[in-house]
């Protein structure tokens, strides 16, 4: 139901920021993350920054898949 | 002559006249052309004839990589590449609409002359109207051309299990680029339309042997044309998606807008399906030429699912595809 | 991208599609229901059917906005289409999409002469409005809760910017109510939940809570990834065959407990929960979000008087069964024959991530 692709802000101009993805860059509305900084990654749905995400948890989701491949 | 183009260009009269020969003629001289005849009388060929047409329509005409002038000699130099043809003679027809910009016309005539001059074909007859403001798009073009046969029996008919799927390069650009072009989605990039002529890329394929059939994924992709190939065959072809390539652009334009780049439709690259013994062969003299740097084998003929496109996924799963049912709208879900 | 390319394959995946296929073995089959479109779609193009084994059946449920909007609202949005002066702003997911009358679309519309404009985002569509002060923008907002706050900052912004000839025709759709609606059917038969993890990323993990508590439901807050969905399936299967419900979130990287607190602010301020008609599931109670009365200036409804009157499916269409998980598309009798595609009767063939469309175009090879 909801397409969402992540896109690594560029620049921020108040509620509108630039995203970007192996070179292609979308202007995104980010209503909804007041405290963006540049650099940050967001997820993107129709136009608008969902949600902020951060390698650390990246890293735990992939850790969690890895422990269970290893528990079976 | 006006700085746009009006409905006296297409009345046939002096207007008609000067466009031809200030603008058309000087462009495209030959000897067949400057006759200015009803139509060319061209010398005997040599074997038998492939006679290919093709209509653009293009929004924007001018996208990265392209215009709708270099569009119109591929598109149709590459249907007769494609059929074994060796491309000599292109006609060309122009419906401009009313108020069309005449620089934004000497620009499309200087890329056809341009193109029509690196493929080595002539544009020996033509034809121009005008449409009232609002019957057109600007500009619309059909080219038809005629070429000589050099390599006779190129069908999908010929294709035999264990056969080699190969393509010239990486899939979906020109789609993607021209929906960029158009301004209606908001992202940018340097995308750019693979759009190129393949009469050298199709000569040294052919030239390598073993070659059952050639086609160019336009409209449709990848995907369709590959369904083309074995619908209705007791045939299918098992493609590996790891070995497709996509370029990362392309990649992130289909993610963004809910798009399949396998259906997203290329202008210069080439869909080739080879004997497996000169696979390896034609696959080499691709690479060889200019526009074919990137191929690669994507896939076999195998008789595992008669009649369909079986796609192994990068997950290590397998599904079929289809034929693109319609166009492809941008989505959110 | 770091938050994808690892986990589109993770070394020795293998493993946990054995490990699935081991315990469902153990305990007999079992039906597992993806409720987000996006994870249907991502579960057909990896071919991830093909890979499990056929104890775990996967059905997809109500999760395509354009599929539950029931054919009535269609058909009023097509007589909507035929006013003077009104240009209709749309998501592509919509163009397709058959109303009562078998071949009706808001391209076949188009074609007719409406003015239908695609957008990709509501942002876009009032941009529209004020470069065409002559029409009146008319943005077709479907979706659930993830592209909900995205069209409440669109009214917000238009009332302003005051942009008079803007106005939003409300469709969207609430995931929680239509889930216990599911649930309550007679013909329920689902033993685990993988959970929308956009809608998530809104609402947070915490929202789809009531499953395991309430009634006892596994339910996983999932990525789109196959690795994601393999390892989500594993824990719903695991879940399942330890009789231990829990609800698991595999996500962390976008949905947290709470979800996105301005998001869901600004969806509270804009929109409120109202009955609404789902396609398949019939009236539910707080169903579906209208408009506050605030910003009633931009509610198509109210502009135009929208009416929707109850249609009846296409005849032989079961997608009202589909959508709910009673049927799998193959089951409809007109799956592949009389609707593909290229000539849809329903809207789960229409929808590219209708369950019938997905199952058709990526039939496991």
């Amino acid at each position: 139901m909801c397409l969402a692709i992540p896109l690594k802000i560029r620049s921020i101009d108040g509620k509108t920021a630039v995203g970007e993805a192996a070179g292609l860059t979308q202007k995104v509305r980010v209503d909804f993350l007041p405290d963006l900084q540049i650099g940050d990654y967001v997820m993107v749905h129709a136009g608008f920054a969902i949600q902020k995400m951060t390698e650390e948890q990246a890293k735990f989701d992939l850790s969690c898949i890895e422990e269970a491949i290893h528990a079976v | 002559m006006d700085e746009i183009i009006t409905l006296d260009y297409g009345s046939g009269g002096l207007r008609t006249a000067q466009l031809i020969e200030e603008i058309l003629v000087p462009a495209f001289r030959n000897p067949a052309l400057e006759v200015l005849g009803d139509g060319a009388v061209l010398p005997k060929p040599e074997s038998a004839l492939v006679f290919s047409t093709d209509s653009f329509v293009v929004t924007p005409w001018k996208f990265p990589g392209g215009d709708i002038g270099k569009l119109a000699v591929c598109g149709t130099v590459n249907d007769v590449c494609m059929a074994g043809g060796k491309p000599l003679y292109l006609s060309l027809s122009c419906i401009l609409e009313e108020g069309f910009c005449m620089e934004d016309f000497r620009e499309i005539v200087a890329s056809i002359a341009r193109t029509a001059k690196a493929v080595g074909v002539q544009v020996v007859t033509g034809d121009t109207k005008v449409v009232e403001r609002g019957h057109g798009d600007g500009i619309y073009l059909n080219t038809a051309g005629i070429g000589v046969l050099r390599a006779p029996g190129l069908s999908k008919d010929a294709i035999r299990p264990g056969d080699a799927v190969l393509v010239s390069g990486s899939v979906g650009c020109h789609g993607a680029a021209v929906l960029f072009a158009r301004g209606e989605i908001p992202f940018a990039g340097s995308l750019s339309s693979d759009c190129q002529p393949l009469q050298e890329l199709s000569a040294a394929a052919l030239d390598a042997g073993g070659v059952r059939v050639l086609r160019d994924p336009t409209r449709g992709g990848v995907a369709t044309t590959l369904s083309e190939f074995v619908e209705h065959s007791a045939l299918s072809i098992e493609l590996d998606e790891t070995a497709i390539p996509v370029d990362p652009q392309v990649e992130a334009a289909c993610a963004l807008l809910g798009l399949d780049p396998l259906y997203s439709a290329c202008e210069g690259r080439m869909l080739a399906v080879t004997a497996p013994e000169t696979a390896e062969a034609v696959l080499q003299a691709m690479r060889r030429t200019p526009g074919g740097e990137g191929a690669v084998c994507i896939g076999r003929v195998t008789q595992s699912h008669p009649g369909h496109v079986v796609l192994r996924t990068a997950a290590g799963g397998s599904r079929l595809l289809g034929k693109l049912s319609g166009a492809q709208l941008p989505r959110i879900c | 991208m770091p938050f994808e390319e690892p986990f589109q394959h993770p070394e020795g995946i293998e493993k946990l599609l054995a490990h699935i296929a081991a315990l469902s073995e153990r305990t007999g089959p079992m039906r597992l229901m993806e409720v987000c479109g996006t994870h249907t779609m991502a579960i057909a193009k990896a071919g991830l059917k093909s890979l499990l084994p056929k104890t775990v059946r996967l059905l997809s449920g109500p999760g395509c906005p354009v599929c539950v909007t029931p054919s009535g609202d269609l058909d009023a949005v097509f007589a909507l289409s035929e006013r003077p002066h009104v240009l209709l702003a749309s998501y592509g997911d919509l163009l397709r999409v058959p109303g009562s009358k078998r071949g009706t679309s808001l391209l076949r519309q188009r074609a007719l002469g409406a003015k239908v404009a695609v957008v990709y985002s509501p942002m876009d569509a009032l941009a529209l409005a004020q470069k065409t002060p002559q029409c009146e923008v008319v943005f077709l907002g479907v979706g659930f809760e993830t592209t909900a706050p995205g069209t409440a900052a669109c009214i917000l912004e238009a009332a302003e910017k005051k942009v008079p000839n803007f106005s939003v025709l409300c469709l969207l759709k609430r995931t929680e109510p239509a889930l216990r609606a599911l649930i309550a059917s007679p013909d329920f038969a689902v033993d685990g939940f993988l959970c929308p993890g956009h809608v998530a990323a809104i609402l947070g993990a915490e929202a789809f809570r009531f499953l395991p508590e309430e009634y006892g439901l596994p339910a996983v807050v999932s990525g789109f990834t196959p690795g994601d969905l393999v390892y989500s399936i594993s824990l719903l299967v695991e879940q399942c065959a330890e009789k231990r419900p829990a609800l698991s979130n595999t996500y962390t990287r976008v949905v947290r407990d709470a979800g996105n607190p301005a998001a869901k602010a600004m969806m509270d301020a804009v929109l409120t929960p109202c009955t609404s008609t789902w396609r398949g599931l019939g009236e539910i109670a707080g169903g579906g979000f209208a408009i506050r009365e605030a910003y009633a200036a931009y509610d198509a409804a109210k502009k135009f008087g929208f009416s929707p009157a109850p249609a009846a499916d296409p005849p032989g269409c079961r997608c009202s069964h589909v959508i709910r998980g009673a049927a799998a598309p193959e089951d409809c009798p007109l799956f592949g024959k009389a609707c593909t595609p290229a000539d849809p009767v329903g809207p789960c063939m229409v929808s590219s991530e209708g369950a019938c469309a997905a199952a058709w175009r990526y039939r496991a090879g």
